[in-house]
């Protein structure tokens, strides 16, 4: 692989003199035409019809309307959000403790416990989904730990195909997307300013309130737009979770239109909400520095 | 944008204050809340009854001898690695110029390329797959096959690359370049003989990752797949069916190499920070 790479760039006729376009010719050529124009005809799509198995290219407005009118669209579009919503919530809430404790408690191991927290990012996100259909279902370890400790007497036969089994589902896969961030900038967080805090009267809720919440803002925006993007575009997880009606989200509707139900423009007219929600918290993100880390 | 690398690296440790005991509970909690479903699968692969209830009633290891019997894992298997490898190699070639570019050179709009770099893994991959699915079949008249899925995986598999190499180059001392030059290095000497040696591991590192993150990708998959299929749709396909123990020995045999994957690209890491 790493030879492919040399030879393209004594290729292309470097040279610092040159300007960095013939360099770029080649990654920037492939974005355009295998994601950027994709991505632009996807959204044409949406103010496209379909008429019996072909698609009619005159201009409407239906798709676009139907997504806010039509039962059950609206409906989906809601429940997706408030799932996401609850998700990325949760998640900030289970992320916060270990996060801190890993940037400025954890004297030793650090890194093996980094490793830790970023390994289950890399290993199979279906494996982990499925996992939970193990644990949620009704003879699962979930109801059996219930059952032995007292607290219920019958399983329950809820916590699968439905939306806490999809909620418990998605705040665990997503979970090292908020956990990596936050971690990050806290990591850079002056220990010297706690100190400050401390000596001016702050007490440790002052501290956490006044400074170290704001500061870590770009790390939970960043964290929050990934946990919040990737529960709004998964269709696997209700698939494997969900699945009884009632529990779809707009993931697995969009599938629908481009599978089954083979009804491109409307399936293009559904994942417009999604980009405009998740480009418009991209910007937000962006505003209070959190996408900055790229720069480094 | 925040696998770059598959390990952040470590400020150095400062001065550490007390450790409030609930802090380091909750940390342990949500250590065994990220690792539970993963002993979980591993655990019911040995599992000697069908049904996956708990308490586990026996062991045995027939699920290991089924899969390993499995022709069609076996295929998908090695569909799946042939894909990760050439949209690895696809995402190496295009990540290493782009950072190559990105570092070396002064110009306008380095964040807007990096953000179209890095859009493919911050848009949700539904977005990626459709579009692409709409493209190749809709417009371009083409049938799906294993090249529409290297096409798809090696787009969002560039930020990878592009993020582990420009971290690298970020690291090495411009003089080097400047005394290969006054040695009277052409630039492409420079690069053959000093700069790409230095980032070689970061290559590797980057591809190892690209690697993995294909051979687990499933929702941009499914909408580019044609008739062969790769090993989580296979999965995937087998789940709707209800869940076997055999798909648990073959989701175990899946984290085993993902760890080893993971642990080889961060030496790959470790080894290009220390040269």
């Amino acid at each position: 692989m790493a030879a492919i790479a040399a030879k393209d760039e004594q290729a292309a006729p470097s040279g610092r003199k040159g300007g960095p376009l013939p360099l770029l010719a080649l990654p920037l050529g492939w974005m355009l035409v295998f994601y950027l124009i994709p991505l632009a005809l996807l959204l044409v799509h949406a103010f496209w019809s379909v008429d019996y198995l072909t698609i009619d290219r005159t201009f409407t407005l239906e798709n676009i309307k139907a997504v806010f009118t039509v039962a059950p669209y609206p409906a989906v579009l809601i429940r997706t959000l408030l799932m996401a919503a609850a998700v990325t919530l949760t998640d900030i809430a289970i992320a916060f403790p270990i996060s801190w404790w890993l940037a400025k408690k954890v004297t030793s191991h650090r890194e093996l416990l980094l490793m830790l927290v970023v390994f289950p990012l890399w290993s199979s996100y279906l494996v982990r989904a499925f996992a939970w259909k193990t644990i949620l279902g009704t003879n699962g370890i979930l109801n059996s730990f219930l059952q032995t400790t007292g607290i219920t007497s019958e399983p329950i036969s809820a916590f699968l195909y439905s939306k806490t089994g999809m909620y418990i589902t998605f705040c665990h896969v997503w979970l090292p997307f908020m956990i990596l961030p936050l971690y990050t900038i806290l990591d850079r967080l002056p220990d010297t300013l706690l100190e400050a805090s401390g000596d001016l009267g702050g007490n440790g809720w002052k501290t956490f309130l006044r400074v170290i919440l704001p500061l870590s803002l770009p790390g939970l925006l960043a964290g929050s737009v990934s946990v919040f993007s990737l529960t709004m575009g998964d269709y696997i997880t209700p698939s494997l979770i969900g699945g009884s009606p009632g529990t779809e989200l707009i993931g697995g509707i969009v599938a629908d239109q481009f599978g089954v139900a083979n009804n491109w423009p409307l399936g293009a007219a559904l994942i417009l909400p999604i980009l405009a929600i998740v480009i418009g918290l991209l910007l937000v993100a962006n505003r209070f520095g959190a996408l900055g880390r790229d720069e480094r | 944008m925040n696998i770059a690398n598959a390990i952040p690296e470590p400020m150095p440790a400062g001065p550490k204050g007390r450790k409030p005991v609930w802090l380091t509970v909750a940390s342990i909690i949500t250590f065994l809340f990220l690792y539970l479903p993963l002993v979980v699968v591993v655990l019911y692969s040995f599992s000697a009854t069908k049904v996956n209830a708990w308490p586990i009633k026996g062991y045995t290891l027939d699920w290991y001898r089924e899969l390993f019997q499995d022709e069609d894992i076996w295929d998908a298997v090695r569909f799946s690695t042939f894909i990760g490898i050439v949209a690895a190699s696809i995402a190496v070639v295009l990540g290493t110029l782009t950072a190559y570019a990105l570092d070396r050179y002064r110009f306008r709009g380095k964040p807007l390329i990096r953000f179209a770099i890095g859009m493919p893994i911050v848009l949700p991959g539904i977005v990626t797959g459709v579009a692409l699915l709409a493209f190749f079949t809709g417009v371009l008249g083409l049938n799906l096959s294993r090249w529409t899925i290297i096409i798809g995986h090696a787009t969002f598999c560039t930020v990878l690359i592009v993020n582990n190499v420009a971290a690298r180059l970020s690291q090495l001392p411009r003089s080097l370049d400047e005394a290969s030059a006054d040695l009277g290095a052409t630039p492409l000497t420079t690069f053959r003989r000093i700069t790409f040696p230095l980032i070689r591991p970061a290559i590797v590192a980057g591809a190892i990752l690209a690697f993995t993150l294909s051979f687990d990708e499933i929702v941009v998959t499914f909408f580019l797949t044609g008739r062969e299929k790769t090993l989580p749709l296979l999965i995937w396909g087998r789940l709707r069916r209800g869940i076997s123990p055999e798909i648990n020995a073959a989701a175990t045999v899946i984290i085993l190499v993902s760890l080893v994957l993971v642990l080889a690209s961060y030496w790959f890491t470790r080894k290009s920070e220390t040269n």
